[in-house]
């Protein structure tokens, strides 16, 4: 992407608030910042490293979670308890890293299902963490930033998100451009040559999940001081860990700016829906994620990314 | 003292030993050959010293230290270089950083380890295609590519799986030249190769193998001559 095109996109995303003072469009681009980190966090691990996580919900949930806990049982700050989560989160990687990355391609994305089928589990009988029924964030006034609740106005989370997103990308920037960028698509391409030139696989692999579990984290404490509520089908779901994977596949796997592409597609495309048809959108828009996936896989399976490429190619 | 030494390997794949109490060793800057039929265990050989396989028995010596049971990339990281019979080149990466990957065994640093796989690049022949994706190379420059990657970690030993199989007839000469060039370096190689005029112009001694088996061990001169190499391998035609 040339220079100039990130450039207007961030000065338009810096003033929009401005422009837009409703709620609405101003949550339609906090939706978009926010998945679009976390389908830039999922890329890292999944698009650069080549591996395909459907279980990135835990470290979503476990953002959540933490940070909600250490409000709501230990009235700790949820800025606190965003770093918290993040540790927490890289910590979990670690340990589901050792099992699941021996399995490789499908049987590790079918196993990467069933850790988060088994943490969703866990925290609905877990009732000291609320269980099923969730738990709220408490309601905090005035609307402050160490409170981390506005709500005056959404034009703060807005900027927090935007943030969020810029960091998910800066991080990616910057391991794209060091060594372990390069183990990392390697190890995608293939792993026994990269092990034959010295790459520890093992190790690079845990790397990866490592700073993709941290930012996806960070969304999770996000979203929970956002909406205020969570509980195991909104912030644990595979179906979470599945929107995740087609954000950043629709829009481009193993490119920088595939996954933010994707989320301004499809964010908007699942809000509107729900605007339009009521309740959750008769998951009308889960109807037509399914038919763009399939378009993009057969026409274009480099994403939306690899479009805009062909475009530029072209005269 | 030599620098690899390959001691009683025996490696089953269920009920196939794929080779059996495999003995032989080579020295600093020295050129082995190894021949043999297909299945002989020459590639499984390789597995077996580069870490990507456990043997059943037996031991693999570097520098005079076991390095049974070491991953491949901290053989890798010894010094012990391979290419693989079947090409496994990154293909959506550019030429460049395929060596890259190589490179940074020497330096962390990205700007150095370009300079040093263009260099490589350069030395296998392969400098004009560095800013191609790997998967735009023909066969040969695959070939050259691997090369030029196993090259790039600055190996002190290189296993080298086919240098000319699968190549056109024209490219054979200069990768031949280029495996000369490497020796006359003091880079110590291990090559399998089923050129047999190739195999005896380069090599300093063979190890014919036949069904998992060292059935001779010599000079290229001997192993012309030797009786079991004729029959398991050569041919009346190859007959002194």
């Amino acid at each position: 992407m040339t220079r100039a095109v990130p450039l207007l996109a961030l000065a338009a995303a810096l003033a929009f608030p401005a422009a837009f003072t409703l709620p609405f469009p101003r949550h339609v681009m906090i939706m978009i910042f926010l998945y679009g980190a976390l389908a830039v966090a999922w890329n890292i691990l999944a698009g650069y490293c080549g591996q395909i996580s459907l279980g990135h919900a835990v470290f979503f949930g476990i953002g959540a979670y933490t940070s909600t806990l250490l409000v709501a049982r230990a009235e700790l700050s949820p800025w606190l308890g965003m770093a918290a989560g993040a540790a927490l989160a890289v910590l979990v990687s670690q340990l589901v890293g050792y099992p699941v990355f021996r399995l490789r391609g499908h049987y590790f994305a079918i196993a990467t299902i069933a850790v988060g089928e088994i943490v969703q589990t866990l925290a609905i009988n877990w009732d000291w963490a609320g269980g099923a029924r969730g738990v709220f964030v408490p309601i905090k006034r005035p609307d402050s930033f160490a409170n981390f609740q506005f709500h005056q106005s959404k034009a703060v989370y807005y900027y927090i998100a935007l943030g969020l997103l810029l960091l998910a990308l800066a991080v990616t920037r910057w391991l794209e451009r060091s060594r372990h960028g390069y183990y990392f698509r390697a190890i995608r391409e293939d792993q026994d040559a990269a092990a034959s030139l010295g790459v520890h696989v093992a190790r690079e692999k845990h790397r990866a999940i490592a700073v993709s579990a941290a930012l996806t984290a960070l969304g999770g404490t996000f979203y929970a001081q956002y909406v205020l509520f969570i509980d195991p089908e909104s912030v644990l779901p595979l179906s979470l860990s599945i929107l995740i994977c087609l954000v950043a596949v629709l829009g481009g796997v193993g490119t920088l700016w595939g996954p933010v592409l994707g989320a301004a597609v499809l964010v908007p495309l699942s809000e509107g829906t729900r605007v339009w048809l009521g309740g959750t959108g008769k998951a009308l828009d889960l109807v037509i994620y399914g038919g763009l996936i399939m378009v993009i896989a057969t026409l274009q399976p480099a994403g939306l990314m690899g479009l805009a490429r062909r475009f530029r190619r072209a005269p | 003292m030599s620098l690899l030494t390959v001691a009683g390997l025996t490696k089953r794949f269920g009920g196939v030993v794929a080779t059996r109490d495999v003995s032989f060793d080579v020295r600093p800057g020295e050129l082995v050959g190894v021949i043999g039929p297909n299945g002989a265990g020459k590639s499984t050989l390789f597995d077996l010293i580069t870490g990507f396989t456990r043997p059943d028995s037996g031991d693999v010596r570097l520098d005079g230290r076991s390095i049974l049971g070491f991953r491949p990339d901290q053989v890798a990281c010894l010094g012990v270089a391979r290419t693989f019979q079947k090409l496994r080149p990154f293909p959506e990466m550019t030429v460049v950083e395929n060596v890259m990957i190589g490179a940074f065994q020497k330096t962390a640093d990205v700007a150095a380890a370009r300079e040093a796989a263009l260099a490589a690049l350069e030395a296998v022949g392969l400098g004009d295609r560095a800013g191609a994706h790997a998967r735009a190379l023909s066969t040969g420059q695959r070939k050259r590519l691997e090369l030029a990657r196993a090259l790039a970690t600055a190996p002190r030993l290189l296993l080298l799986d086919e240098v000319t199989g699968g190549v056109d007839q024209a490219t054979v000469p200069a990768l031949v030249r280029l495996v000369r060039e490497l020796h006359a370096r003091g880079l110590a190689l291990i090559v399998i190769e089923h050129n047999m005029r190739v195999i005896m112009e380069i090599s300093e001694r063979i190890v014919a193998l036949q069904l998992g088996e060292v059935i001779a061990h010599g000079t290229p001169a001997e192993i012309v001559r030797d009786r079991r190499v004729i029959d398991a391998y050569l041919g009346e035609a190859w007959r002194a």
